[in-house]
């Protein structure tokens, strides 16, 4: 059974996150995400919940992590500058392999830029932001829908990878209100039970994920963001040790990357194929809505990272793909790595939302 | 059918809620979709306010307006910033008490500041004798939807008041 | 169980310098836990960056060694999500008042139910001996070579204005003293800070005339100034010596608190 509701894509966000079980929210106040931390101060409480609102961005990631690791689903929401703030602190998630969800509603960058324009410029950020190698997960919302779908699914993905998972959404679906069709129950994936007696971070499955020994059941468990050994102390000269803790910290992700891969592949015998993830999947729907036309394909994303690079060779007969992106064609690079057909990057900066006629321009102009 | 309706005034005068209230009364209660969409400034009271939803039969692709085939203009600023533009056969509605231009399309006069003032002693009502109006003249959502939807919207107290605006508004509406 | 049962004996040697006053906080620290009776399944030590930071790590119990200057807000977290967990955070002076400082009021403003144990050598010692926020005027590190031009925080009063229920200073040499304070910062409910001034023979005592660990701590001694006598002599009309600090109980009261145990 489903309830419609008409509402933000923020408060999607927060609803989601209040159905996922998420039990602490710690953010500060940022233009477009300010209402996701508003809806969760008002009912978070109600439902025995923790919102607290921390100093600064810095303080909010911190303090989602030290949540995480007393057992609780931990959320917090930012945008652009507070992103970048939160950067140390998630690598530091990275390295100890917290759960934990981070949404950032994109506005235009860099710098102070664009607080109520949409944006989708944080998406190589996203991925390689924090210094050192690591691997992340990041979903992008086209719907309000799949703002309160895709918060529930950054939970479980959250826990279940013991990684920090990032909604990355955009103003434009943020602030948007739309019809929304409420479940009544969602799906939750908990931890992997950890092992008493195991080393804390000895990861001895094929999925290389070690048990959740989570703070206060009696495992005393040490968590360093220093490089650590499967006992989790500090051992941070050995240089073999240090590769195969990163190497693995890449790998739990990278070798998932089918299994957590969410696209639609629509006309996949088109010659002309538009990729689009967040806010420009709608213009691209449009399009293709308009013009009914088998030889136009479109690879909707949800899962950005890690980069569903299979989907690229369901288009066998793709002689281009076109990405919108508003951003100046950051995805459309990483696209360009997997393909041999030209990729035409539509890149737009300034706040507004590709139009249908824009992406019909960039269809027919020749290569 | 896909409409396109686009509120303008100053802030503070709801508008922002009008298109809010107007899609919420779609989805809600007619059974159909809606999308809402707004122009954010810096200004949290003052400036050229702009909001606009979109509602149709079918799912909502590209939720951007890009031609609104409806305009509820409250103000003489917002006119000049987001009404002016407008053609046929589009169609206006015009708060008659606050903007003194008219358009280049068909339109509809409301004197909706002044009737909320005179008749109803609270000019703060305003939006609402608009969004009756607007019903009236255009049905883009049912009489009994939008008034649900209003309910859903005001704060508590308020509800009497509120629905004669909606009232008085499908009254002003439903003059040619 | 002595306190020693709270340390992880597959953890050492330690890394701590020879004659370093670290060791005797975290004794005292874990005695005044052991006197509290409180479980180790049921204590969480938290840390930031830098050597007074790298306690956490030798504690047989649940232990978070975060980013630099975070600590209080990863402990914020801990706190909140699970109120049932005792929270005890170490600290030093750069990591709590220099990179950490705004962390450090905020958590004392919201009166958040935790015991932090700031070490306080005046110096970043893991980094080889910078000046920090604690470095007394006039005192040579590799970055104040021709002394330290800033006057330093005085991290107590910070932490009383900032409104902390509990604030008390002792030095490596009052050991008894200082594992009475820790004591009753845990059991006070809301923020306890318990400064603890130590000798730094690596990075600070060397390059500040203690040529022996001893002269560092008698030094410390001898400009202790206890709350009482400071307070006489104020009355009195007294002038306080220069370089003298206090030490004592020096803030004890029951604003409201965040994140105690129901």
């Amino acid at each position: 059974m489903t309830r419609p509701e008409f509402w933000q894509g923020n408060t999607a966000c927060a609803e989601g996150a209040l159905a996922a079980g998420c039990s602490f929210f710690g953010g500060y106040p940022i233009t477009p995400s300010t209402e996701i931390a508003e809806h969760l101060a008002a009912k978070l409480p109600k439902k025995g919940g923790v919102f607290m609102q921390m100093e600064d961005e810095i303080a909010s990631m911190a303090s989602i992590i030290g949540a995480s690791w007393a057992g609780a689903r931990a959320m917090t929401a930012t945008s652009g500058p507070g992103f970048s703030l939160m950067m140390e602190n998630i690598g530091f998630a990275a390295m100890t392999e917290t759960p934990c969800v981070v949404v950032n509603v994109q506005r235009g960058g860099p710098s102070t830029g664009q607080p109520t324009m949409s944006a989708q410029g944080d998406m190589m950020q996203v991925r390689f932001g924090s210094h050192g190698d690591y691997a992340v997960i990041a979903l992008c919302p086209a719907t309000v829908q799949e703002m309160y779908e895709l918060t529930v699914k950054c939970f479980n993905l959250a826990d279940k990878y013991r990684v920090p998972v990032f909604l990355m959404a955009d103003e434009t679906i943020g602030h948007m209100r739309e019809k929304i069709l409420i479940p009544d129950t969602v799906e939750r994936v908990g931890r992997k039970p950890f092992v008493p007696g195991n080393p804390p971070f000895r990861a001895a499955d094929p999925d290389l994920i070690p048990g959740f020994p989570q703070f206060g059941t009696g495992h005393h468990v040490h968590v360093t963001g220093l490089t650590h050994d499967e006992r989790g102390y500090p051992a941070a000269t050995s240089p073999q040790l240090h590769m195969d803790l990163v190497k693995r910290l890449v790998d739990k992700i990278e070798n998932a990357r089918d299994e957590m891969a969410d696209y639609d592949v629509i006309n996949p015998d088109a010659e002309q194929v538009f990729i689009a993830y967040g806010a420009p999947v709608r213009t691209v729907q449009q399009v293709m809505h308009d013009r009914k036309d088998p030889n136009i394909g479109f690879l909707r994303i949800r899962v950005v990272w890690p980069f569903p690079e299979k989907a690229l060779a369901k288009f066998k007969n793709a002689k281009r793909f076109l990405i919108p992106e508003m951003n100046l064609g950051q995805i459309a690079r990483e696209i360009e790595r997997h393909v041999k057909v030209p990729v035409r990057s539509i890149p737009k900066l300034g706040g507004e939302l590709h139009t249908p006629a824009e992406l019909v321009r960039a269809l027919e102009a020749q290569p | 059918m896909r409409h396109e309706v686009r509120f303008s005034g100053f802030g503070g005068q709801g508008i922002i809620l009008s298109a809010v209230i107007l899609g919420r009364a779609a989805v809600m209660y007619d059974n159909k979709f809606a999308a809402q969409t707004q122009v954010y400034g810096p200004e949290a009271r003052g400036g050229a306010s702009m909001s606009q939803v979109i509602i149709d039969d079918e799912e909502i692709l590209y939720p951007k307006v890009s031609d609104p085939d409806i305009y509820v203009i409250m103000s003489q600023e917002g006119f000049e910033k987001y009404g002016a533009v407008a053609r046929d056969p589009a169609v206006m509605l015009v708060d008659s008490t606050l903007v003194h231009s008219r358009p280049e399309c068909r339109y509809i006069g409301i004197p909706a500041t002044r009737e909320a003032k005179q008749t109803l002693k609270r000019d703060i009502v305003a939006n609402i004798v608009m969004l009756g109006a607007l019903v009236a003249a255009t049905h883009v959502v049912s009489e009994e939807a939008l008034k649900k939807a209003i309910l859903d919207s005001v704060p508590k107290g308020t509800e009497d008041l509120n629905i004669k605006a909606m009232q008085l508004g499908l009254q002003l509406g439903k003059q040619p | 169980m002595s306190f020693e049962d709270w340390y992880r004996q597959d953890r050492l040697p330690h890394i701590f310098c020879a004659g370093c006053g670290n060791g005797t906080v975290i004794n005292c620290t874990l005695a005044a836990v052991e006197q509290m009776g409180w479980k180790q399944e049921e204590t969480i030590f938290v840390s930031g960056i830098g050597c007074s930071s790298r306690a956490s790590g030798y504690i047989l119990a649940d232990s978070l060694h975060t980013t630099h200057g975070r600590a209080l807000a990863f402990a914020t977290g801990v706190k909140m999500a699970n109120k049932g967990l005792h929270v005890v955070v170490f600290t030093g002076d750069g990591d709590l008042a220099a990179i950490g400082g705004n962390h450090f009021i905020h958590a004392c403003r919201r009166n958040i139910d935790l015991t932090v144990v700031c070490m306080n050598n005046q110096i970043y010692g893991m980094t080889g001996g910078q000046g920090s926020p604690t470095t007394p005027l006039g005192c040579l590190s590799s970055t104040t070579p021709y002394g330290c031009a800033e006057p330093p925080f005085d991290l107590c009063e910070l932490a009383a204005a900032a409104g902390a229920n509990y604030v008390s200073r002792w030095t490596s040499y009052h050991v008894k003293e200082l594992e009475k304070a820790v004591k009753a910062g845990l059991e006070t409910p809301g923020f306890s800070f318990i400064e603890a001034l130590v000798q730094c023979p690596t990075a600070f005592g060397r390059r500040n005339k203690f040529k022996q660990v001893a002269d560092h701590v008698e030094h410390l001694r001898s400009h202790s100034l206890l709350k009482a006598k400071r307070d006489r002599m104020i009355e009195n009309g007294e002038q306080i010596p220069a370089g003298m600090f206090v030490v004592g109980e020096l803030t004890r009261r029951n604003r409201p608190a965040m994140g105690v145990k129901p």
